[in-house]
């Protein structure tokens, strides 16, 4: 290609259009925001740079004629196992750039996934199932630390234990920290909007809380990380709780930047930092090198409020997650939240996306057990995070020991997204990731807000009538019920660790 | 004169996104095939609803139906008409094609329409899908940029 590396040539996608049904309208010209599209006056043609597009279907979507399609390049490289497409361009990129590679989204690699192993048991005959459509069937979770003991009046009747303030949610899922930065204030709005109407919670992410967003405290979750952006004691105080972030399962061990030219005026005031600055999350917390500095911000952010909110501490997935989500317990948390290997992100590079964690269902199994056998169990609630795809899932990492599950990458779904990973270059098309005017007005809040709605009560539907075949009336009765799940095609060592039987046994 | 009980299309200027649903929408339903690809290629026909884009600003702009409009006072051969219910009608059999129309309107709602044999001659504007009931472009757009809504 002229004035271009050779390699440049090689491009994932192409944009295919009928030639025959473009009007000529160019929507797709307006829509495409990686300079892939262009209409040619003096050939009165729509055009494309094919080595441009990300394959993110906005111009498929809105052809009003239905005359284009996003295809791979169907001209590939020498069929290698070892040297796929991706690894080749990789070498490449980092050849011509001396960069790391950035990416987003969650990890791409076919990390092999312990919820397709698992089968959930139905009731026949010897037990009857329940149908949640004409029986009580109740999906409440509360999350926070629960007593160790009850004690009663000497009448027997009424309980003299009281209880921190626990989350109560009508599902048990909640939105995850996505920041105002990251993504912009239209999918945030549509997310606290979605969470009061259905009962259930949203996480502002590190990049403060917008003003706008401040009369959703009831069902907002306030994070405070390493770069302490927009925290206050208004900003605590505006929350029903306050989330510690340590790590996230997209990049564990670093930290996060938000370039200077994304930092516009809103997002500055809500960080509150300078307009056009850096917005840098160091890589560790500073004041944070063990399990009793952990508990000193802790209790600084109880004192702060009062004792009035739940502390969550999230990390990411790692090897030894189990030990360490123990001290977080012990540390004086009110929830753990892990996030794994498939967690999503704004921006990561892709080495780490795809290579650093563990999967999210053998840290949820080791973490409920080791909990269990220190006897930690009960002080805290147990959130998982990072790459839950459906209802199923949800109600999977439930039985393997989870109280409730965060869910990212499934509401930027339900905003438009199209997984393209190009989030960290701030273009999104769908208006999802980019806080760019022109983009971001494509996030309608009030119809994102009904799809996520709509979303959360199919999902509602969905558990209940997956426990009603199962016999059970309540949530509370699966969460770490192991034995009502089976495994298939897994390992004994697999099996040991998730701490479920084979099929057949 | 009062309120009128007039129903108009609204644009949301937050809310368009420039998709141009609402031009194909529009061209498509005022065809005779009925089908958007024939109506630009084989009828030659355009959009009465035209979005305007500049910079993050953008909107979809039709006829207003104004009150006092300049087009009818303009109008030499009788074809704008403003109806009892306050609509503003253009009837294209009547229209000579002075342009006048298309020079005073203030929004550039109103638009010059040439067959390719230069037979047919009239201006055109949105008539709010007289026959149709429901104005197509509101009904196509997809981020809820237009509404049908009564004169505010």
């Amino acid at each position: 290609m002229l004035f271009k590396k050779p390699q440049v040539a090689f491009y994932p996608f192409m944009v295919l259009r009928d030639d025959y049904k473009c009007v000529r309208c160019k929507s797709c010209v307006d829509q495409c925001s990686f300079d892939a599209t262009y209409y040619d006056e003096d050939l009165n043609m729509i055009m494309n740079h094919h080595e441009n597009c990300v394959n993110c279907k906005r111009c498929e979507a809105f052809c009003p004629t239905d005359a284009i399609k996003v295809v791979k390049n169907p001209s590939t490289f020498h069929p290698d196992a070892n040297w796929t497409p991706e690894a080749i361009r990789d070498i490449h990129v980092q050849m011509l750039t001396g960069a790391i590679i950035l990416t987003s989204t969650g990890n791409d690699k076919p990390i092999r996934n312990y919820f397709d192993h698992l089968l959930l048991d139905a009731c026949q005959v010897t037990n009857p199932p329940i149908d949640p459509l004409r029986e009580p069937m109740e999906l409440k979770t509360f999350i926070g630390r629960k007593t160790d003991a009850l004690e009663f009046d000497p009448d027997g009747v009424s309980i003299k234990t009281t209880i921190g303030k626990q989350l109560e949610l009508e599902i048990p899922v909640l939105f995850s920290a996505m920041s105002y930065g990251s993504i912009n204030l239209n999918l945030q709005k549509a997310m606290a909007r979605a969470a009061k109407e259905f009962g259930t919670y949203w996480n502002t992410g590190e990049g403060g809380l917008h003003r706008d967003l401040r009369e959703y405290k009831e069902c907002t979750i306030v994070q405070v990380a390493s770069g302490r952006f927009g925290v206050d004691l208004e900003y605590l105080e505006t929350s029903a709780a306050i989330e510690i972030k340590i790590g996230q399962g997209a990049k564990p061990g670093i930290g996060g930047h938000l370039p200077g030219e994304k930092v516009n005026e809103g997002i500055a005031q809500t960080r509150m930092i300078p307009v056009g600055s850096d917005a840098i999350s160091p890589a560790p917390h500073h004041d944070i090198y063990s399990i009793e500095d952990l508990r000193q911000l802790i209790y600084a952010l109880k004192e702060a409020t009062n004792y009035e909110k739940p502390v969550f501490v999230k990390i990411a997935a790692v090897h030894n997650v189990a030990a360490i989500a123990c001290g977080i317990a012990h540390a004086g948390a009110d929830a753990v939240v892990i996030d794994g290997v498939r967690g999503g992100t704004g921006a990561t590079p892709k080495s780490l996306r795809d290579h650093v964690g563990i999967p999210i269902e053998l840290a949820i199994a080791a973490v409920d057990d080791r909990l269990r056998k220190e006897g930690l169990r009960n002080q805290v609630s147990l959130i998982a995070a990072g790459g839950f795809r459906s209802a199923v899932d949800v109600l999977k990492a439930v039985a393997l020991g989870a109280d409730a599950v965060y869910i990212g990458t499934v509401a930027k779904l339900a905003a438009g997204c199209t997984q393209c990973q190009q989030c960290h270059t701030g273009r999104c098309a769908w208006g999802i990731t980019t806080n760019d005017p022109r983009l971001a007005k494509r996030l309608n809040p009030d119809i994102v807000a009904e799809n996520l709605y709509n979303l959360l009560r199919a999902w509602a539907h969905d558990i209940k009538e997956l426990l009603g075949a199962m016999g059970i009336n309540a949530i509370e009765s699966i969460r770490g019920n192991r034995l009502r799940l089976r495994s298939w095609g897994l390992t004994e060592q697999e099996n040991k660790i998730l701490g479920v039987l084979p099929a057949g046994m | 004169m009062g309120k009128r009980k007039l129903m108009k299309v609204y644009p949301i200027e937050e809310n368009c996104i420039s998709c141009r649903y609402c031009e194909v929408a529009c061209t498509m339903v005022h065809s005779a095939s009925k089908d958007p690809v024939k109506a630009y290629k084989l009828e030659g026909l355009l959009p009465r609803a035209t979005v305007e884009v500049k910079g993050a600003v953008s909107l979809s702009l039709m006829c207003r139906h104004c009150k006092h409009p300049f087009c009818f006072d303009s109008c030499i051969s009788g074809a704008i008409q403003v109806g009892e219910d306050g609509k503003v009608y253009l009837d294209e059999e009547r229209c000579v094609g002075c342009w006048n129309c298309v020079l005073v309107c203030p929004f550039g709602a109103a638009h010059p329409f040439i067959s390719d044999n230069e037979k047919k001659r009239h201006s055109f504007k949105c008539d709010l899908c007289g026959d149709r009931g429901f104005p197509a472009c509101v009904e196509a757009c997809p981020n809820r940029a237009l509404v049908y809504d009564f004169e505010r």
